[in-house]
């Protein structure tokens, strides 16, 4: 079996706070392997971001990782030191982040900044880092790259700055990357592109990507598995054709049924009745149980269902049977 | 750029006129200068003479027009007080005060960005909060009194420094310098600080601030994620975004320590043109007066018109910009 570049294991990530202690992510598990794109979902504040930025060691103070293994390529990486994850960060993990326009130093050019990266990673002189910035440019599909190395970031397109962002990100090769909602901020037409230049490079390159966003759309067209998270917890995790086909969590069929296919018509969208419990005042039980349709005594009651995993896909008392909802709503 | 440079230079001399108007007003509206120039006993005749002689029986329009034509070429009259041109006078007086503000202006950058940073990287710990509200008192302690405090310590207490004056100074061709002689440099030492601590607080405030704001942009979060060095990030990335807006300040602030170095030219008894003001206000030295307003005034415009000529050097984006809005 092949080993996965990132494996979260019981990750739980706390902001001690005045009026108690937050866990923004509680009990997070799940594997990415080389090449492969897995979707996070979940509505603002479901702790998506949160889990990338303990991955990749950024979590502001005071959120901390208080339990749960985070391995790279095996070896694991939620205990080193601020000086050694450093140097694994933009080497070994890569990040992508949601605005291009504000993600870019404005002072420095694109060549700077990638040269800047290379050097810090890899053992090359300045004039080699040189080239080896054209060639990422080229590769994340920027036209006249030699020309244009020396622009600055206000120099280029929304679009076309995204695809410096993801050069940057990917110049020191790295095994895995996240983009944290890596189009949310682009135009829909530039946002296809932006999704096949990494699927094409995640493919060519065997690089693992934790592929952050609450657009079903993108999961849709870019992901090969699907990681439902809600209120900090994970709620499903499976193919990306089995959850968006046959939810078995409610809050994913809940989800589902408010995102527009066009295979539905035009039929009104369906909501999910209230909105995510504030993470200091989550219920007891299945923190999605007082919006759900489905919800029986047990799921209010103090035991926590268990918990989503590789195994066990939906952390639900009673996950879905259903065979035909594609047909029935 | 060109366009916009001459745009600048412009509204420049609409300022500069504006001014040149309130330095005219002074000689028409504080007093008759013929009746101090002509004693008591005079005639009609006398009045009338040197009326014509001056000018003064012109319209004022011609009378404002005249005045501006000789400011420009530097001809404020004859100082009422020393019977010198004035221009003269002022060219004696500006070294001193030229070269304590440059001085003062360095240290107060030079300090104010090093503290800045220091406390904005560090935000916790005691000597970054010790700095912090030391830095109060410099804002709000009022600049004589720092001197006078100064004096007390250095030269009174101490006896290190001296306490008054600018020690021998080195005539260079017209400009002379307290730079070369040991006297002089330790001389310029208590005035220098006295003048430059004020605008240190307040450089080092600004720079911690604007640092703090930069450091949560999204381009520091991502150069993070790319693993680059503190170092590189907050000298590379944020100091050179801290300091766009800080330059402006800083421009604006030599401007005002060369204004202002009145009260610590007159506390170190420093003969440089603040203290020549001073002098000048006290007997009513009307050409000296004027000057000193042009002069200010003239350099107040011209760091404006510098600073706003640096922003294109620092920032590119300010570059394209302009030019596409030229189109």
């Amino acid at each position: 079996m092949v080993q996965p570049v990132l494996s979260i294991k019981s990750l739980v990530v706390e902001i001690p706070t005045r009026k108690g202690v937050l866990r923004p992510v509680d009990q997070v598990s799940y594997d990415i392997f080389p090449g492969e794109i897995l979707g996070i979902v979940g509505e603002s504040g479901a702790g998506k971001s949160m889990t990338g930025n303990a991955v990749i060691g950024l979590l502001e103070r005071p959120a901390r990782i208080v339990s749960g293994n985070v391995l790279l390529s095996g070896n694991p990486i939620h205990n080193l030191s601020a000086s050694e994850f450093r140097k694994i960060r933009g080497k070994k993990i890569g990040m992508i982040f949601q605005d291009p326009l504000t993600s870019l130093n404005p002072l420095l050019t694109v060549g700077e900044q990638l040269v800047e990266t290379i050097i810090e990673h890899l053992a090359v002189s300045k004039k080699e880092a040189q080239e080896r910035a054209i060639a990422a440019l080229e590769e994340v599909g920027i036209p006249a790259a030699r020309e244009r190395i020396g622009s600055y970031p206000h120099e280029f397109s929304g679009g076309m700055r995204q695809r410096v962002v993801i050069a940057l990100a990917l110049c020191a090769e790295p095994d895995f990357v996240i983009a944290d909602e890596p189009t949310t901020a682009l135009d829909v037409s530039v946002q296809a592109q932006i999704i096949a230049l990494l699927k094409r490079l995640c493919r060519e390159r065997g690089v693992g990507v934790m592929l952050v966003t609450h657009d079903m759309g993108v999961i849709a067209e870019a992901a090969d598995r699907v990681a439902v998270m809600y209120a900090g917890r994970l709620a499903e995790l499976g193919a990306v054709r089995d959850v968006l086909t046959a939810p078995k969590h409610p809050y994913t069929y809940g989800l589902m049924g408010s995102t527009p296919l066009a295979s539905r018509g035009l039929k009104r969208l369906k909501q999910i009745p209230g909105s995510m419990p504030r993470l200091g005042a989550l219920p007891e039980g299945c923190a999605f149980s007082p919006r759900c349709d489905f919800a029986q005594e047990v799921c209010k009651t103090g035991s926590s269902p268990f918990i989503a995993d590789e195994d066990a896909q939906a952390a639900c008392w009673f996950p879905l049977q259903h065979t035909k909802l594609r047909s029935s709503k | 750029m060109l366009a916009y440079i001459l745009r600048r230079i412009f509204q420049s001399l609409i300022v500069l006129l504006a001014v040149g108007f309130v330095a005219f007003a002074m000689f028409s509206f504080v007093g008759d200068p013929v009746d101090n120039m002509l004693g008591q006993e005079r005639t009609q005749a006398d009045i009338e003479r040197l009326r014509e002689q001056l000018g003064l029986d012109q319209p004022f329009i011609v009378q404002y027009w005249r005045f501006l034509e000789q400011a420009a070429q530097g001809n404020f009259g004859l100082s009422y007080r020393q019977g010198r041109p004035v221009s003269e006078i002022i060219a004696e007086r500006l070294p001193a005060t030229v070269e304590l503000a440059l001085v003062s202006g360095f240290l107060a950058f030079i300090g104010g960005v090093g503290l800045g940073v220091f406390t904005a990287i560090r935000r916790h710990g005691l000597l970054p909060s010790f700095i912090m509200t030391a830095s109060l008192v410099g804002v709000s302690l009022p600049t004589f009194l720092i001197g006078i405090l100064l004096i007390y310590i250095f030269s009174v207490e101490l006896g290190w420094l001296p306490s008054f004056g600018r020690g021998e100074v080195v005539d260079l061709g017209g400009w002379t310098t307290g730079f070369l002689t040991a006297s002089g440099l330790k001389a310029l030492i208590l005035p220098a600080i006295t003048l430059g601590l004020y605008q240190m607080t307040l450089i080092m405030r600004l720079v911690r601030t604007e640092m703090l704001e930069v450091l949560r942009m999204d381009y520091i979060r991502f150069a993070r994620a790319r693993g680059l060095t503190e170092k590189t990030i907050n000298f590379r990335h944020a100091l050179k975004n801290t300091l766009v807006p800080v330059i402006t300040i800083t421009g604006l602030q030599l401007g005002s320590i060369i204004a202002f170095a009145i009260i610590t030219e007159t506390v170190f008894q420093w003969p440089g043109v603040g203290l020549l003001f001073i002098n000048a206000v006290q007997f009513v030295d009307i050409p000296v007066m004027a000057a000193y307003l042009m002069m200010i005034s003239v350099m107040f415009v011209g760091i404006n018109l510098i600073v706003d000529v640096l922003y294109f050097a620092i920032d590119p984006r300010l570059r394209i910009e302009r030019s596409v809005g030229g189109h």
